[in-house]
């Protein structure tokens, strides 16, 4: 398993009093689009959590290294500029930070650890408008203050544009697809499938197998009450389309993540 | 409250050893500064239980003996550019312990007829007559004493391009300071304008600084007018402000206070006439045992006004922070159309702040709109910025500055709103952004 990028093994977390992850393993390498998809309430944002360091959660027991490190003791900032990144459920609104400014900073912060110089300002917005381009993201919008009055869809494609940017090695994109319609799935799925590649991976959690149809995954994992109990190939997804959760909780947990 | 009798001797003292040593005025000026120190002396400094002063004890500050700032050599232009930096490529004027620095200024006539110099022989009969004495004792006392007024005369008609920056500098190094800078504004009918009374300190010591400004805004003029409280954390600054607009007047006043150990302000706007529009907005920052207390009133004496008010407090450390915000509708002053607004984040576990409206009215059709908040950093946001790679410092930081800019935005030079914004977190974090 040296060849991991990303290794989570037995582990739990809980939000408060409750424990909502219950041990789980996922072994990740590079190249690879692994979903997860599951009920409501199974653990699947609180892993997304866990992996990017909320702080509202607390890892109780196991270890996840990414690209060998020890990633449950790196801060937020610190898994970020490791390469990793989390595109929000629900991304938060900043008044008063200009979408611009923040994305400059963000980008210099990170190009600086990767001992890249900063880039100035006419350098950042040739930059920003070619990837703004991809996901369609309307110019006025990079001017207003961080998803400030954003619709659904405009945040979304803004937390796709910021992965463009960052060009991070692991990306996690927690229901980027809950309350898009068909042309606004269309434009992320095709921001995200601009990034993959041999040296990236991705962990893609959503409700529904039709994102799955525009970023078409290797290997779809079902999770249900804080551990993964069945994981399978790309047809998996369809599988759970037709016949629902209710099937797998009959069957014995798959333990190991590998299909 | 013996302290408090023994400084108001003290200070009493100043007026009268300055009245013997000063050259001859003109007589209703006399009238007026005998008339202001009466006052003072009768009411004397107020304690915490005056209700205007719940909040904010004069106990340290009456322990210090203030003397006036001896006639000395001005200091070098260079010294005053790099304290009072960014100079927002704007006209300057300087004053040194409240006497104007002709040599360390711009030119007295601007583009358009606007002029800017002291108060000379020729005293305007409605000089001092929008500040209330018997109300403000530290106004009282700045009328007692104050050496030169700087003068802002924008004449009818005639728009002022550049920002005019007012410089005030207290010196000194050593012994308790006194100054009193003296402001007079009158905007020219259908005229246009934008001050910044910039406060700051050169050298160390405790300083007080008693500062009145006094503004008419003509029919149909408009005067933005920034109040920078920049001083050290040594001094005691008493700014009174007030304002009396004419009919369809603009007038907005931000005010900025990012220094001082107690920074008390009086901030009036007198609404006079239909169709008058004020907006006043503020930014104050806590940090230490520093103490702010903003009090501001909006007197809708006519009908057909409007007012909007927003003031946002950042409280660090064991900071305080006082709000006090009075609007008074007349009975006359029917479609009143008033909104005030004061929210809070307090960065600093020990960090306070007291929030009060005050909304008085007379008249039954109106529209008038109040709230407060209180409230820490948002943390869902501080980890949204930290998990694209910005450090927890420097996210603070950001939401900070994005707290202010909902004030720093409304300031009329958006160059001056982003060296304000610099400014404010050089004061926050110790280093320039």
């Amino acid at each position: 398993m040296s060849d991991a990028l990303i290794e989570i093994r037995g582990l739990h977390a809980r939000a408060g009093e409750a424990e909502i992850l219950r041990g789980v393993d996922l072994v990740i390498r590079p190249g690879e689009v692994h979903a997860i998809m599951g009920p409501n309430g199974s653990g699947k944002s609180t892993l997304a959590g866990v992996l990017a360091g909320r702080p509202a959660f607390e890892v109780t027991a196991g270890e996840v290294r990414f690209d060998g490190k020890n990633l449950l003791e790196l801060a937020p900032e610190e898994r970020a500029r490791a390469g990793l990144f989390l595109a929000f459920q629900y991304p938060v609104e900043i008044p008063g930070v200009g979408n611009n400014y923040f994305l400059k900073a963000a980008l210099n912060a990170i190009r600086s650890h990767r001992g890249q110089e900063p880039l100035d300002a006419m350098e950042f917005l040739g930059l920003v408008r070619e990837k703004a381009k991809l996901v369609e993201m309307p110019d006025d919008l990079m001017g207003r203050s961080v998803n400030e009055g954003f619709s659904g869809g405009e945040k979304k494609r803004n937390e796709v544009l910021q992965m463009l940017l960052l060009e991070p090695r692991f990306a996690v994109l927690d229901e980027t697809d809950s309350g898009l319609d068909i042309d606004a799935l269309r434009i992320v799925a095709g921001g995200v499938n601009a990034l993959r590649g041999p040296d990236r991976a991705m962990l893609v959690i959503t409700h529904y197998q039709r994102l799955l149809d525009y970023i078409v995954p290797d290997f779809v994992h079902v999770l249900s009450e804080g551990r993964i109990v069945h994981s399978g190939g790309k047809e998996l997804a369809h599988e759970l389309e037709a016949k629902g959760y209710g099937w797998l909780a009959k069957e014995p947990p798959a333990g190991g993540a590998r299909a | 409250m013996s302290d408090l009798l023994a400084a108001r001797d003290r200070l009493v003292g100043l007026a009268r050893l300055a009245a013997a040593t000063r050259g001859a005025e003109a007589p209703e000026l006399g009238a007026l500064r005998a008339d202001a120190l009466a006052s003072f002396a009768d009411g004397g400094l107020p304690t915490t239980s005056h209700e205007e002063w719940r909040y904010t004890s004069l106990a340290g500050f009456s322990r210090l003996a203030f003397e006036l700032a001896p006639a000395e050599a001005p200091p070098s232009r260079n010294q005053v550019e790099a304290i009072a930096a960014p100079f927002f490529a704007c006209s300057a004027y300087v004053f040194v312990d409240g006497r104007f620095t002709p040599e360390l200024s711009s030119p007295s006539t601007l583009a358009d007829g606007v002029r800017v110099d002291r108060l000379g022989a020729a005293v305007p009969p409605d000089f001092g007559s929008l500040v209330n004495v018997k109300q403000h004792p530290f106004a009282a006392l700045n009328t007692a004493l104050f050496e030169d007024v700087a003068v802002v005369s924008v004449p009818a008609d005639a728009v002022a391009e550049q920002p005019i920056h007012l410089v005030f500098v207290s010196t000194g190094a050593g012994p308790p300071r006194a100054s009193f800078p003296r402001v007079l504004i009158e905007a020219g009918r259908g005229s246009r304008a934008l001050v910044i009374q910039d406060h700051v300190s050169l050298g160390a010591g405790p300083r007080l600084t008693a500062a009145v400004s006094e503004a008419r805004v003509a029919e149909n003029a408009s005067l933005e007018l920034v109040l920078l409280q920049r001083e050290s954390d040594e001094t005691f600054h008493f700014g009174s402000q007030q304002v009396r607009l004419a009919r369809d007047a603009r007038f907005a006043s931000r005010t900025l206070t990012l220094g001082g150990a107690l920074v008390r302000n009086d901030l009036a706007a007198l609404l006079a006439a239909p169709g008058a529009e004020c907006h006043l907005d503020g930014l104050f920052l806590g940090s230490g045992e520093r103490l702010v207390d903003n009090h501001t009133l909006v007197d809708h004496a006519e009908p057909h006004c409007t007012s909007r008010e927003l003031y946002k407090g950042i409280l660090a450390d064991r900071s305080r922070g006082v709000f006090r915000g009075r609007i008074v509708v007349r009975p006359d002053a029917q479609k009143t159309d008033a909104q005030q607004s004061n929210a809070n984040v307090l960065l600093g576990s020990g960090a306070e702040i007291d929030t009060k409206p005050q909304l008085e009215i007379w008249a039954d059709d109106v529209r008038c709109s109040h709230g407060a908040s209180i409230g820490r950093l948002d943390e869902d946001a501080l980890f949204y910025l930290r998990s694209r790679g910005i450090g927890e410092a420097a996210a603070r930081d950001l939401l900070t500055r994005g707290f202010a800019a909902e004030v720093l935005e409304r300031i009329g030079s958006e160059p001056l709103a982003e060296a304000l914004g610099d400014l404010l977190l050089e004061r926050l974090t110790g280093e320039k952004p």
